[in-house]
């Protein structure tokens, strides 16, 4: 196999990167070891567009968040991704808290973050009447928004394969060939792949990239952070972000609206050294729901639907990297991409093709790029009106496969044949949200099994709930 | 958009649905309607392939298709009509907005609605287990569709948590397919279901049965690899040095049904927040005009029997009220549970010209043993029964004349052992 660029990891960051890179006459291979796009931190995190207002002034990350933040109205839109600007409020709860407000007001000018606010505890109560009676007063960013973060990735990515890229997934790297100063194409469990260039934007993977290239001058840990999902009908809501406001005690956990209309609550922040462990534990379980209450205190945790966690990777050093080399001339490595990577992905990828244009790339723009993803069209969303009429065109909507979330068969095998196809039931359930809803695919789970098991022409108990060690069943009855 | 009309519309065709439908349209209703989402009737029944159905009901013994069967059966006797493949997206009132395969988008008439949607499983979120998120989990009845139904097997090495009673029928149903269960573990100091699934399928297959214990960590990457359990104190926490590793490859979960009552809620229908139902009057009527319901969208009920009891009178009720053969309520008396009573179905009594006699079904909070259950109206005894033993897992009931109560009265039911 050979590409103009190899693009190393499918997440947020490699798929912005990939996208960005069709605009040019270039082929693009992007290389995942996971089954599907968005496979780590970009699926489990508290899925928030940030502004950067606390970000460290004058770094990368800053430069990055800050700059990406305003390109998300349009990019949402053009790739059909649900993003809501519901602003965040940052209320402090006590005389510490409240001591701290002007200088977080302070930091948030130094990054360019000039819309924030001030507000009265009145005002907090007003906008927010579920947050705690202790509120003292708060800061407000309104440009602080939501983004279904699945969506988001595979939203890049199925712009990038309309305009020309591929994508080869449950694809490990395994080594890179450097002659002479330059990379040379990389070996993968699916072969050698020439490229003239490789971008290392594997995440949490990243530092075992560099390692190949000899560029590991750092090491990532994962950062674990343990989140809970609140049924959309829970009483106790909140309209916008509310971020807790760090003190040296605790950095707090945020509770958050979700596009969906769930409540996410989370995050922990947990170091860790095993980037396969993902799992949740009673102790961070407890911090979330107790730092939680602190913020909101009638919030009802048996509401729950699911709890996961993420991992971050986190960069030791730490910060954001963007790095070329004098002394190996195709390749650009990325590292420290951590929780804000979601937001700042829109702006990564101008950056690294710009950086690449700087070190010698060559490509002619591709006229032909087309800005535009079309998603499945959500059943749930509709009128009536337009519900009969995609009936009538595919009767498949008619049924109704996910009863808590109202997914259709007519989505869920759009999905299995979309332009990342959705090959196993978290596949479809990110993209479509069948068995997300509060039964957790209780009633729909047998059935996508059954439907993907149609659509792909495979046994039911072939079928994987994510990648090829997880299969969903063990045979058939006697 | 298809336009129908009915005088009754059932929403479900499951047990509580196929009961409902079929007493309406015997009560003289004119046209009666079940909108059933599945391809065909029998709801939840339609998995059940162990006897032990109808027992109280029939007096004989039916697996659960068996006895879906005879009520559907009956059902399309009377002339019932039945719209498979129908999900009510939407109501208002007794104005139904669906989508159905063949016909499309359709809005549903009816003079009066049953809503009979059933329940579904609590899962893994609602008991907060830790660990990681491997394929593997299912709950009890999931599993139990994909075995009975799509003939797949769920794994090779299971552990039970809950001993409902979907719980112990998969426990036999896994070992008859060769599958070792290796416990059934039960956070409580009782069992939660039936007594007699306790004897038929764990008991007799030599199931063991771990009572104040529970999952405290799922272990497992792609496949669940096993599952740490404990012991738990009397406030139910985890003591950390009884924590020990079962190696197994899949854990079901049979820890408890909800009512599923979405489409109730959506319309403000006054609910019990105990019995997570609407609250209803004894003719199962809710607090919405024209709205009954029955069965497990009520209350889960432990026999499917009780359900079909009460969904003949929602069906009865049902079909009176779109004939317009309703009394003149008089007044209200509220039922309210008392000592170690759980909850009342229903929730209130209306009274009219009739004052027919009327049945409360209650549910103990703890198990008990040689009890006195008294039914009192304002602190009059009204009625006593000694039962030798009550359980949480099995419904009591009481029949109880309505003919001196006043409005505004209360209703209480308490149950004391007896030394």
């Amino acid at each position: 196999m050979k590409a103009d660029i190899l693009v190393i990891g499918a997440g947020a960051v490699g798929c912005a990167i990939t996208r960005e890179l069709t605009k040019y006459q270039l082929s693009v291979i992007t290389v995942d070891k996971n089954s599907d796009v968005g496979g780590l931190a970009s699926k489990s995190n508290s899925a928030i567009i940030h502004t950067g207002y606390d970000a460290s002034p004058g770094t990368l990350e800053s430069q990055l968040v800050v700059a990406a933040n305003p390109l998300y109205e349009e990019l949402a839109r053009d790739l059909d991704v649900p993003f809501t600007k519901v602003g965040a409020i940052l209320p402090a709860i006590n005389d510490e808290q409240f001591a701290l407000l002007p200088a977080l007001k302070e930091k948030a000018f130094k990054n360019r973050v000039y819309d924030i606010d001030y507000l009265s505890r009145e005002q907090i109560l007003d906008m927010e009447p579920n947050i705690t009676n202790e509120v003292r007063g708060g800061l407000y960013i309104p440009r602080e928004s939501i983004i279904d973060p699945f969506l988001l990735v595979v939203g890049y990515a199925e712009n990038a394969v309309k305009n020309g890229a591929t994508f080869l997934l449950d694809t490990e790297v395994i080594g890179i060939d450097v002659r002479d100063g330059r990379v040379a194409g990389a070996a993968t469990t699916r072969g050698f792949i020439e490229a003239r260039w490789i971008i290392n934007a594997a995440g949490l993977y990243c530092d075992r990239i560099a390692s190949f290239v000899g560029k590991a001058d750092y090491f990532v840990n994962p950062r674990k952070g343990q989140f809970f999902i609140l049924d959309k009908t829970t009483k106790t809501k909140v309209d916008h972000i509310i971020l807790p406001i760090p003190t040296k005690l605790t950095k707090g956990k945020l509770v958050s609206p979700t596009t969906h209309g769930n409540l996410l609550v989370g995050p922990t922040a947990e170091d860790g050294d095993d980037k396969t462990d993902a799992s949740t534990n009673r102790a961070g379980l407890d911090s979330v729901m107790e730092d939680a209450k602190r913020l909101v205190p009638a919030i009802e945790f048996r509401d729950t639907i699911t709890q996961f966690s993420g991992l971050r990777p986190n960069r030791n050093p730490e910060g954001l990297h963007i790095d070329v080399y004098d002394d190996l001339a195709n390749y650009v490595n990325l590292s420290g991409v951590r929780s804000t990577g979601l937001t700042a992905s829109a702006a990564i990828g101008r950056y690294v093709v710009n950086l690449m244009q700087e070190h010698g790339l060559e490509a002619q723009v591709n006229w032909q790029f087309d800005p535009i993803r079309t998603g499945i069209p959500a059943f749930h969303a509709m009128t009536p009106a337009e519900q009969e009429e995609i009936i009538k065109a595919d009767s498949l909507y008619a049924n109704v496969v996910c009863r808590c979330e109202t997914i259709t068969e007519g989505e869920i095998v759009r999905a299995i044949h979309s332009p990342i196809p959705a090959h196993s039931v978290d596949a479809v359930k990110r993209r479509v949200r069948a068995g997300m809803g509060r039964c957790q695919g209780g009633f729909c789970g047998p059935k996508v099994i059954e439907i993907l098991a149609r659509e792909l022409g495979v046994a039911q108990d072939e079928i994987v709930k994510e990648g090829h060690d997880s299969p969903m069943l063990v045979g058939t009855v006697k | 958009m298809i336009h129908k009309r009915c005088d009754v519309a059932v929403i479900g065709g499951g047990p509580a649905g196929l009961a409902a439908a079929m007493a309406a349209k015997r009560e003289g209703a004119g046209s009666v309607m079940i909108l059933e989402r599945d391809s065909s009737l029998g709801g939840i029944l339609q998995q059940c392939i162990h006897p032990g159905f109808g027992l109280t009901y029939f007096d004989e013994e039916l697996t659960g298709p068996e006895y879906a069967a005879r009520f559907y059966e009956e059902a399309a006797k009377e002339g019932v009509s039945f719209l498979l493949d129908t999900m009510v997206l939407h109501t208002e009132g007794t104005r139904l907005t669906c989508s159905n395969k063949r016909l499309g988008m359709m809005e549903v008439e009816a003079t009066s609605v049953v809503l009979a949607m059933g329940c579904r499983e609590r899962t893994r979120a609602q008991i907060q287990i830790p660990g990681s998120r491997p394929a593997g989990i299912y709950t009890a009845g999931t599993a139990q569709r994909l075995i009975n139904r799509q003939n797949v097997m769920v794994g090779h090495r299971v552990v039970i948590l809950g001993s409902g009673d979907i719980g112990m029928i998969m426990a036999r149903r896994l070992t008859l397919e060769g599958v070792e269960v290796v416990a059934v573990v039960e956070i409580m100091g009782y069992l939660s279901g039936l007594t007699r699934n306790r004897v038929q399928c764990l008991d007799d297959f030599s199931i063991p049965l771990l009572l104040s214990h529970t999952v405290t960590r799922i272990v497992g990457k792609g496949r669940v690899e096993g599952v740490y359990i404990a012991k738990v104190d009397e406030q139910k926490a985890p003591i950390a040095e009884s924590e020990r590793f079962i190696e197994c490859d899949t854990l079901l979960l049979s820890v408890g049904l909800i009512p599923e009552n979405e489409l109730t809620r959506s319309q403000g229908i006054e609910m019990d927040p105990v019995t997570g139902g609407p609250r209803l009057n004894q003719y199962q009527q809710t607090s919405l005009e024209g709205v009954f319901a029955c069965g497990n969208v009520v209350h889960v009920n432990d026999l499917v029997d009780n359900v079909s009891s009460e969904s003949i009178n929602a069906g009865i009720h049902a079909a009176r009220y779109s004939l317009k053969k309703t009394e003149a309520p008089q007044g209200t008396v509220l039922c309210t549970p008392g000592r170690q009573v759980r909850y009342i179905s229903p929730q209130q009594i209306t009274l009219d010209q009739g004052r027919e006699d009327v049945t409360l079904y209650f549910r103990a909070t703890a198990p008990l043993k040689k009890v006195r259950i008294t039914a009192r109206i304002e602190g009059t005894v009204l009625l006593t029964k000694r039962a030798v033993r009550v359980n949480p897992g099995e419904m009591e009931s009481l029949t109880i004349s309505t003919k001196e109560f006043s409005d505004g009265q209360e209703l209480t039911i308490d149950i004391e052992e007896v030394r």
